[in-house]
């Protein structure tokens, strides 16, 4: 049903084979660590979460701090629009994320790992829970000392931001945290502390299993291994796919479109919106010395066919920002609510199309001046659309 | 010593120490970056947003007062993208804002507002968001009103209220759009834990937080010729007044606050020192009271140490956090209530006024003592002891209005009956001072000798500390005080809310045992008071300090015991301390609080 | 001790005094009550030894520590842009009719609650709903009205 000149490179590294994580475990616990963090380094994985920092490099510089405690907490808030994965990582293959944040404990000195799982995804705690206990049991008898607790979100998209989700797990409002200093020095209850997402921790699994050449050799360069894809809006296979990273977004939406695609939004509602006449020039990785242009993911692929007004998407985005942010900085606080309104106002007539420009130009202050991520990367979809869909935005 | 690292701001080099703000290093080259939700009492928050720098080769913009120097950074502090960024948040702000500035109580005093006159914010096209929430004032408090429409979040009033005071009355509710300060449960602040003691409003930059101000009542009650309206002054006012009318902090303002009060109308300017100088004799008295019972008769129901009670902020803490010690507050009355009940009674009398047809009103530095003023027991004298208690801000704002050169004024004397008082009255207005005040009249008292101090000045006492200790050893006592030789007197001084619950803490434990604690509910005593001028800062405060003990100094007399209009009180109304018609008048009782 | 104070102690017990221990003792109050409401609240910060106002500030930042009055079942129909280019107002309408309630009410009978909530993670398979923590994906008016016709039967 495609008019496909290239077939996407489908793998199945995720969500195979999980009955040897015992192997893997006690394997990599004779290994010494500097050589695990190495091999992580040299396989250039990049963190799942959106944020794209080197994996290797994070647990090399939390084992380098000096302290008596440090945790491993695996990021499963999950809450960026347009991304499933890492639910579907945790109901399928739970063991081997455990087995990944047991070896992170073992590299960097901790001796107890959380999982920050969302409210909405209640209904894996039970599982999820029973699989801890085989874990747990089974490094008991191995005598090695490693627990991990599940800590329960409760509603709020803010808390998926690493030191929100630490103040939230240390009884507070999800409020973002000033940086420096970083996680990876002063963490959960002030201790250095890994926070990774959980597809991260599953593809440091698959280093763990077959080294780090074969992760590297999938992908391109600055864009190593695989990523899980959440693929949703008008396609007619929606669903979690595993694929090489680097495509082509023309390739992609020849595989996955209905035909009628008229944009694609790459990375959620805090990523970017692109349109038909970008998809071609458009990688999907993290930056680097890539030809064109290259977006980084967090795994969301939103596709919109031509029935779709550009408008009404933005208006849901904001809607949504406007409501998570935490509201501690003006920026973010502020500003969403005056994009929010601003469209609106346009869109009216109560205020010129000019202000459109206005408006863009706030949101470029937003991304330099806000206290997180949230704030900073809504310009990533507002000026994306309003560019883009300038006429639809204002008739 | 810690490491030094090399930067530099808009081109020219420094080295500072690790560890410092870029905020605090600009400061260093005497750089002016604004802020907002910075303040040198409290923690960071970054939140703002308005103090932006530029790092050259870096495209976000850090807060400079959130952000440590690191080596080699070059910072800009007024490049283009900055000013364009800060404008755009102030104009943020401005949108959130209620900013009707000209209806505003803070017009003229209010951090948002002079930012917005330096970056000239003129064109703002942002949506007027105030239009579209419904936000609520709340007026309930007689001390303290909440103006959400004004408020800005940058959480000062709640780091305040929780890291100086460790009260948290306040909290930042919700989140998003609807994020806002708040209350349990949203509940007026006269509700909850709420002390009163007005630090939050001294803290808050704009007009979200402010007093309750009297002054349109007190203006007519000076035009009602029926009416002999009396005026009474703080210790800390005299030293605080000068910061709002021209001088700078620490300038002592007294004689000049004088001259200006009878300028204003009133019919008599006293001195709330005078009352202080009586605090002492009577909490003394008690003191030494409860010490002989305590010591001597073992009586089971009289309870060490003996608290201060001359905080009305600390007075509502204890009644809500530590209801089990409210037998520990001595039973005095604070200066300001033990003046208005007298002012009606015995100054009524002297000078032969019927005390319906007199209006009470002191001036303070505080805002609880509104309350204060309000609480049902304060009617003693028949009628309500204070009638209006007004801030060293509002008396300042009257002085304006009535076009009085402040500056130009010349020093008077305060007049006479409860117009006199000594340097023990005037060092109330310290941390420590209370204490000091009532050791000069103690020891004395038991021993008939000076304290042994230099000059009367019992340093140990003083100072800026949070908690500070003192043991003063009796040698030699008269024979009626014989059961005290060789004691020695274990004292505590707290200042601070936060710091007065660690004392109480370490009570509590029973960690540590004493038998005279000090309690002031504002950093620093009275002189960092809520009602004083804003803004406030630990440097600012020890100016003032700095001004109440030279005051001190130049008073001929420095013991409350030696005060001739005391002494004089005494002979012709209330006999002896503590005595029958002292503890109707000067005394109180508490009521215990729920403390959630 | 009522049943709201002896829930609490036994969630202290669970999970200890500590400050970290906030969340999940609101969450377990709410599992049982469905809302917070002032008593429990203060009855946690005595336990806890916090100001009530924090607990409130805290519990205000979250979505689902509700602390006004919530039905037995609350029904959350996410909002987000996939749901809502699914339909997801069609299933509002649908619930609206045969409950009669607006968006944020609940029924007199005191059994539902409705309100919307943001992206489930259940995108592809829009659109998405949880009523209490029960998941339901690709829902229709028509799956709607038997879903909530179960739940009315329903007597625990
Ligand atoms: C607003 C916001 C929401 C985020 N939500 C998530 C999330 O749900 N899951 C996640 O893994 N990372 C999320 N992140 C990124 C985390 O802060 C952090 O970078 C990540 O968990 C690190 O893991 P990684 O290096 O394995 O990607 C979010 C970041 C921001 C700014
Ligand atoms: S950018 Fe938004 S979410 Fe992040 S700290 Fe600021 S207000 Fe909170
Ligand atoms: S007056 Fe004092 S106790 Fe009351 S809210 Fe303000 S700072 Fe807190
Ligand atoms: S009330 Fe004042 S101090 Fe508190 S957040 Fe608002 S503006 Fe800041
Ligand atoms: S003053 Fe720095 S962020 Fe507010
Ligand atoms: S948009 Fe509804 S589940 Fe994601």
């Amino acid at each position: 049903m495609t008019t496909s000149h290239y077939q996407l490179k489908r793998v199945d590294l995720i969500f195979k084979n999980e009955n040897d994580w015992k192997q893997i475990l006690s394997r990599s616990l004779k290994r010494d660590q500097t050589d695990i963090v190495n091999s992580l380094i040299s396989s250039e994985l990049k963190g799942r979460g959106g944020a794209g920092f080197p994996t290797g490099l994070k647990w090399k510089l939390t084992a380098e701090q000096e302290a008596d405690t440090r945790y491993i907490i695996c990021n499963a808030d999950e809450g960026e629009p347009g991304t499933f994965k890492d639910r579907e990582i945790l109901s399928q293959v739970p063991l081997k994320v455990l087995t990944a944040m047991a070896v992170c404990g073992y590299v960097i000195g901790a001796t107890e790992g959380f999982i920050y799982l969302r409210g909405e995804y209640k209904f894996l705690e039970k599982p999820l829970n029973n699989a801890i206990k085989e874990f747990e049991n089974y490094c008991n008898d191995i005598g090695f000392h490693f627990s991990i607790k599940i800590f329960m979100g409760s509603g709020a998209y803010i808390c998926g931001e690493e030191t929100a989700l630490m103040e939230s797990m240390e009884g507070h409002r999800g409020e973002p945290r000033n940086k420096p200093p970083y996680p990876t020095n002063n963490g959960y209850l002030g201790k250095p502390t890994v926070v990774n997402n959980v597809e991260t921790l599953v593809h440091t699994y698959t280093i763990f299993k077959y080294g780090a050449k074969k992760f590297k050799d999938l992908g391109v360069q600055y864009s190593r291994g695989t990523k899980l894809f959440s693929i949703s809006g008008d396609t007619p296979i929606p669903g979690i796919y595993e694929l090489e990273l680097g495509m082509s977004l023309q390739d992609f939406v020849d595989e996955f479109g209905d035909g009628d695609t008229k944009a694609v939004q790459v990375g959620g509602a805090s990523g970017f919106l692109v349109p038909r006449k970008r998809f071609a020039e458009t990688i999907i990785g993290y930056k680097g010395k890539l030809t064109g242009i290259s977006l980084p993911t967090g795994g969301s692929m939103m596709l919109f066919n031509s029935s779709r007004s550009m408008f009404n998407v933005l208006n849901n985005y904001l809607d949504f920002f406007q409501e998570e942010s935490c509201g501690q900085c003006t920026p973010c606080r502020v500003g969403c609510q005056q994009l929010l309104k601003g469209i609106h106002a346009v869109k009216r007539g109560e205020k010129h199309a000019s202000y459109l420009k206005k408006l863009i130009k706030l949101s470029e202050t937003m991304e330099y001046t806000a206290k997180c991520g949230l704030g900073q990367s809504v310009a990533n979809s507002f000026s994306s659309i309003v560019e883009n869909f300038w006429e639809e935005m204002v008739f | 010593m810690s490491e030094k690292i090399n930067l530099t701001i808009n081109g020219i080099p420094l080295r500072v120490d690790q560890n410092t703000t870029i905020l605090e290093a600009a400061e260093e080259l005497s750089i002016k970056i604004p802020t907002l939700c910075h303040h040198k009492d409290l923690c960071v928050a970054g939140n703002c947003r308005v103090c932006v720098v530029e790092e050259v080769g870096v495209k976000k913009l850090p807060a400079a007062c959130a952000t440590p120097v690191h080596e080699g950074m070059e910072i800009l502090t007024n490049s283009l993208k900055v000013r364009n960024s800060r404008k755009n948040i102030i104009e943020l702000l401005l949108s959130e804002h209620n900013a009707d500035c000209t209806k505003c109580y803070k017009n003229g005093n209010c951090e948002l507002q002079t930012l917005a006159a330096e970056y000239k914010i003129i064109n703002q096209e942002f949506i007027h968001l105030p239009d579209t929430k419904c936000y609520t004032i709340d007026e309930f408090s007689p001390s303290i009103i909440k103006d959400d429409s004004r408020c800005i979040r940058c959480q000062r009033c709640v780091r305040t209220c929780a890291e100086i005071q460790g009260v948290s009355a306040l909290t930042v509710g919700y989140k998003g759009d609807h994020m806002k300060i708040t209350t349990f449960f949203e509940k007026p602040i006269a509700d909850v834990v709420c002390t009163n003691c007005g630090q939050c409003v001294n803290h808050c930059p704009t007009g979200a937080l402010i007093e309750k101000n009297y002054i349109e009542e007190v203006w007519e009650a000076i035009a009602d010729p029926k009416m002999h309206v009396v005026v009474q002054t703080a210790p800390a006012v005299r030293i605080g007044l000068g910061e709002e009318l021209g001088f700078e902090p620490g300038s002592r303002v007294t004689g000049k606050m004088v001259s200006a009060l009878k300028r204003l109308g009133f019919d008599a300017v006293l001195d709330t020192d005078f009352t202080a100088d009586l605090t002492i004799l009577e909490e003394g008295t008690e003191l030494l009271t409860r010490l002989k019972k305590v010591l001597v008769d073992k009586d089971p129901d009289t309870h060490l140490p003996l608290a201060t009670s001359c905080s009305p902020g600390w007075i509502k803490y204890i009644e809500h956090m530590y209801p089990e010690y409210l037998q520990n507050l001595s039973t005095c009355k604070s200066p300001q209530q033990m003046f208005g009940a007298l002012v009606k009674t015995y100054y009524a009398k002297e000078r032969n006024i019927d005390p319906a047809n007199i209006v009470s009103v002191s001036i303070m530095p505080c805002t609880a003592k509104k309350f204060e003023a309000n609480r049902p027991e304060m009617h003693d004298s028949g009628y309500r002891d204070v009638d209006f208690v007004i801030t060293t801000r509002e008396l300042a704002i009257m002085i304006k209005q009535a076009g009085i050169e402040f500056t130009h004024l010349p020093e008077e004397h305060y007049d006479k009956i409860m117009g006199d008082s000594t340097g023990a009255g005037v060092i109330f207005g310290a941390t420590g001072g209370v204490m000091e005040a009532a050791l000069r009249t103690a020891y004395e008292i038991v021993t008939g000798r000076e304290v042994p101090f230099e000059n009367l000045n019992i340093t140990p006492v003083r100072g800026m500390d949070g908690v500070r200790e003192a043991t003063i050893k009796i040698e030699n006592p008269l024979p009626d005080w014989s059961f005290l030789d060789g004691a020695e007197l274990n004292c505590a001084i707290a200042h601070g809310l936060v710091n007065a619950k660690d004392l109480m803490d370490s009570i509590k434990s029973g960690k540590k045992s004493y038998h005279f604690v000090e309690v002031m509910a504002c950093p620093g005593g009275c002189l960092g008071g809520g009602g004083q001028p804003i803004p406030t800062s630990p440097e600012i405060r020890q100016k003032r300090m700095e001004a109440i003990y030279a005051e001190d100094m130049d008073m001929p007399l420095r013991k409350s015991h030696d005060n001739p209009e005391v002494v004089h009180l005494y002979e012709s109304f209330l006999e002896k301390p503590n005595s029958e018609k002292a503890h109707h008048l000067l005394h109180t009782k508490y009521v215990p609080r729920q403390r959630f | 001790m009522n049943s709201t104070q002896s829930l609490i102690s036994e969630l202290v017990s669970q999970h200890g005094k500590k400050r970290t221990s906030l969340l999940p003792i609101l969450q377990g109050v709410v599992e049982q009550e469905k809302f917070l409401t002032e008593f429990s609240m203060i009855e946690i910060a005595k336990a806890l030894d916090l100001p009530a106002s924090d607990v409130y500030g805290t519990a205000s930042f979250y979505s689902f520590l509700e602390h006004k009055k919530m039905g037995q079942f609350i029904i959350r129909v996410c909002k987000t842009i996939t749901c809502d280019m699914k339909g997801k107002n069609q299933i509002l309408l649908a619930i609206q009719d045969m409950l009669k309630i607006n968006i944020g009410e609940t029924t007199p009978d005191g059994k539902f609650s409705l309100l919307q909530t943001n992206c489930l993670g259940w995108c592809h398979k829009a659109p998405a709903m949880l009523i209490n923590d029960e998941v339901f994906t690709e829902v229709t008016p028509e799956k709607v009205r038997e879903i909530i016709g179960t739940y009315m039967k329903r007597n625990d």
